[in-house]
């Protein structure tokens, strides 16, 4: 407030009567001028945006109704295809609602929370899809977001050494598949994933026979664990096989990722790595460089530099990518409709796709939009997770200052 | 003190001192093999879309096709006499209207919420800023079905005004031009309200042309995202009229269960959906970057 009152009273000789703005300065002056006649508008609603003076010294009021103006758009649409959306889907989550009848006229069955008991405790198969889909998408998960993020880290600090020839090419290259469409990106992948397709063919050049991706459901730890000679993959025993947890046994939850969903995985890293390198270049960039001037001088060689200045400055980027990796990841969607639909075996089925498929392909809206209301709990513990350590991280910094 | 700012002057200047050459050499070569994983599947799914289908079948990393063929383009084209179940140009015609209108929606309605949420005083105005950092939070994929529901409810599913009306505002795009607008010095508008202009007339005259930037980094971000979005377009329409490149894309690519049938045509029609943005980012790459760090300050 103070510095614009100053403002006010230097401004241009001109226009310097301090008339224009009496309900800000709150100076006693313009009251008694006679050429403020609406001044006291500054008190009640009625300083409706006429001609004249007029709006200037009412601005505040009229303030609040241009402000509600310009984001009635936003309230209007986030409105009306966010928030309602939301309830009304709320509401479907309770009913057995076949997508065909007006779900909010009564006719169709009230369940209560029989989709979220078939989800999460009740024995079927339901349970078991669902499961399925957890586990699936936490291999994917636990395997994307540490390997974007290092692979991320790596080009940015290759893009940031500065006697690189062709960096900013590099960086072009590097960015270009995050811009483009995962429905376009997913196809080239079907292509070159393909059993006879371009992957097999150069990895047969070393000697390699590649598995036939997109048709194989059996999960990779299970298969390392089977060369090891410590389980059989095909008829597992013990411990493993005779327990279970939601309707899969510990076998099949530890199996790790299919090879089918590996190559969502690759397509993953391969298409957000870009993203993740713009955001740690940044973060490189702004390091001092009196901080590594003075490394260096210490004498410190390349290894050391990473080690200890690099890296410490870019910890709190680095926490920031890997929870953006973790929220974004939990939400696969595009790749999964277009490499499988959860084919083979289920091995790639995630919460995102089964809500779709049991809302729009079977018909069972009620479960779907329950399916959709546990995964929108999760992201948003973690998004809530994310924003409370990056807070507390900056009112911390901000403290040490 | 007259080192620093040499050092200012040429950050060019590398801090500690270069590789000696056999590692430099190993370095660029390893480099170029990263460069080569993130050019290649893009180069062969050029090559590919001009392969015959067996050709594509039996040699899907040549990168010279063995009977060079046009093909492909033809039928997306509509050229051909085999111009069947794949209507490109309706599809190419459905994503550019609804990423035009969207991108025109978005960087109005975001830089007025923007706008109001940076710099006009009214009631309620932090309880908005906190929905919209709210809004971010939500995922898209959460939405499928919600989404479904409300245009069904309100008569306007399978319609162009459901597969745009959605979309006008978006909550990131308002924090963007928030930030920036919080940014501009407020002496600027200060001025011009003493000279008399109105709200409206600040905003339109005064602030919008200094907001340049922001707008372009807007207008790209909004088209790219449009231009690109699928799940929404997949639960607001159903009739092969609607269909855009990617819905269109997707349910032809993933319908197409036949095996590795048609590759060429799916890769070229890839290709050519891929374009647009792909011309937009070689020539506003800074804004793309901006973009992606904009991103990433969204606390």
């Amino acid at each position: 407030m103070s510095p614009r009152t100053t403002r006010a009273t230097q401004n241009p000789p001109g226009d310097a009567s301090p008339v224009s703005r009496p309900h800000k300065a709150g100076n006693p002056g313009t009251t008694g001028s006679p050429d403020a006649p609406d001044a006291s508008g500054g008190s009640g609603p009625t300083t409706a945006p006429h001609a004249g003076r007029a709006p200037r010294a009412g601005h505040r009021h009229a303030d609040g109704a241009w402000g509600w103006l310009f984001v009635s758009p936003m309230v209007l649409v986030l409105g009306l295809f966010l928030v309602l959306p939301i309830l009304m889907a709320l509401w479907v989550s309770l009913l057995h609602w076949d997508g065909q009848s007006n779900p909010f006229s009564g006719q169709a069955e009230f369940a209560g929370l029989d989709n979220y008991r078939s989800l999460l405790t009740q024995d079927g198969l339901d349970r078991t899809l669902f499961a399925t889909s957890l586990r699936n998408t936490a291999y994917y998960v636990l395997l994307t977001v540490p390997l974007q993020t290092a692979l991320a880290l790596v080009l940015a600090l290759v893009v940031n050494q500065r006697m690189l020839r062709g960096r900013s090419a590099l960086r072009t290259v590097f960015f270009f598949p995050s811009v483009t469409s995962s429905i376009a990106v997913s196809t080239v992948f079907l292509f070159l994933f393909q059993g006879s397709g371009a992957v097999n063919t150069m990895l047969s050049w070393i000697g390699i026979k590649g598995p036939n991706w997109f048709a194989d459901p059996r999960g990779v730890l299970s298969l390392l664990l089977g060369a090891l000679g410590l389980v059989d993959p095909d008829h597992p025993t013990g411990v493993l096989a005779s327990h279970s947890f939601m309707g899969l046994s510990w076998y099949q939850w530890l199996s790790g990722p299919s090879v089918a969903m590996c190559t969502l995985i690759l397509l993953a890293v391969w298409t957000t790595s870009g993203t993740f390198m713009l955001i740690f270049l940044a973060a490189l960039q702004d390091i001092p460089r009196e901080l590594e001037e003075s490394a260096a001088i210490e004498g410190v060689n390349r290894f050391q530099m990473l080690r200890y200045v690099t890296l410490p400055a870019l910890r709190p980027v680095l926490f920031l990518v890997l929870t953006l990796g973790l929220i974004a990841t939990w939400q696969v969607f595009d790749q999964v409709y277009v490499m499988g639909q959860g084919a083979p075996g289920n091995t790639t089925l995630t919460p995102a796709f089964l809500s779709y498929s049991a809302a729009f392909d079977d018909a069972d809206f009620g479960q779907g939009a329950a399916i959709a209301f546990v995964l929108l709990a999760l992201i948003l513990c973690m998004t809530a997770l994310q924003r409370w350590a990056l807070r507390e991280r900056n009112a911390g910094t901000g403290r040490n200052r | 003190m007259t080192t620093t700012t040499e050092a200012v002057r040429q950050p060019s200047r590398p801090v500690l001192g270069r590789f000696p050459l056999p590692l430099r050499v190993l370095g660029y070569a390893l480099v170029v093999a990263l460069g080569l994983l993130y050019v290649l599947p893009f180069a062969i799914q050029l090559v590919t879309g001009f392969k015959t289908d067996p050709d594509a079948a039996s040699h899907p990393l040549a990168l010279v096709p063995s009977t060079p063929t046009t093909a492909a383009y033809q039928r997306l084209f509509g050229l051909s006499r085999a111009g069947d179940g794949v209507p490109f140009f309706r599809w190419l015609g459905n994503s550019a209207f609804v990423a035009v209108l969207v991108t025109a929606g978005r960087v109005l309605f975001d830089s007025m919420a923007g706008y109001a949420l940076a710099r006009l005083r009214f009631p309620g105005r932090s309880l908005l800023f906190g929905f919209v950092l709210a809004v971010m939070a939500v995922p898209g994929v959460a939405l499928l079905i919600p989404k479904f529901l409300v245009l069904n409810i309100f008569g306007l599913f399978d319609t162009y005004t459901g597969m745009i009306l959605p979309l006008l505002v978006d909550a990131a795009g308002i924090f963007i031009m928030k930030q920036f607008f919080e940014s501009i010095p407020r002496e600027v508008e200060e001025a011009a309200r003493v000279d008399g202009a109105g709200v409206f007339r600040i905003f339109w005259s005064v602030v919008l042309p200094m907001a340049r930037p922001a707008l372009i980094t807007l207008t790209i971000l909004s088209f790219q995202g449009s231009w690109n979005e699928f799940t929404h377009f997949l639960v607001a329409t159903q009739s092969s009229q609607y269909e855009t490149l990617t819905t269109g894309l997707a349910r032809f690519v993933s319908g197409g269960l036949g095996g590795g049938t048609q590759y060429p045509l799916k890769l070229a029609a890839a290709l050519l959906s891929t374009l647009p943005v792909a011309a937009l980012f070689f020539c506003f790459q800074r804004y793309f970057v901006q973009g992606a760090n904009a991103g990433a300050v969204k606390e």
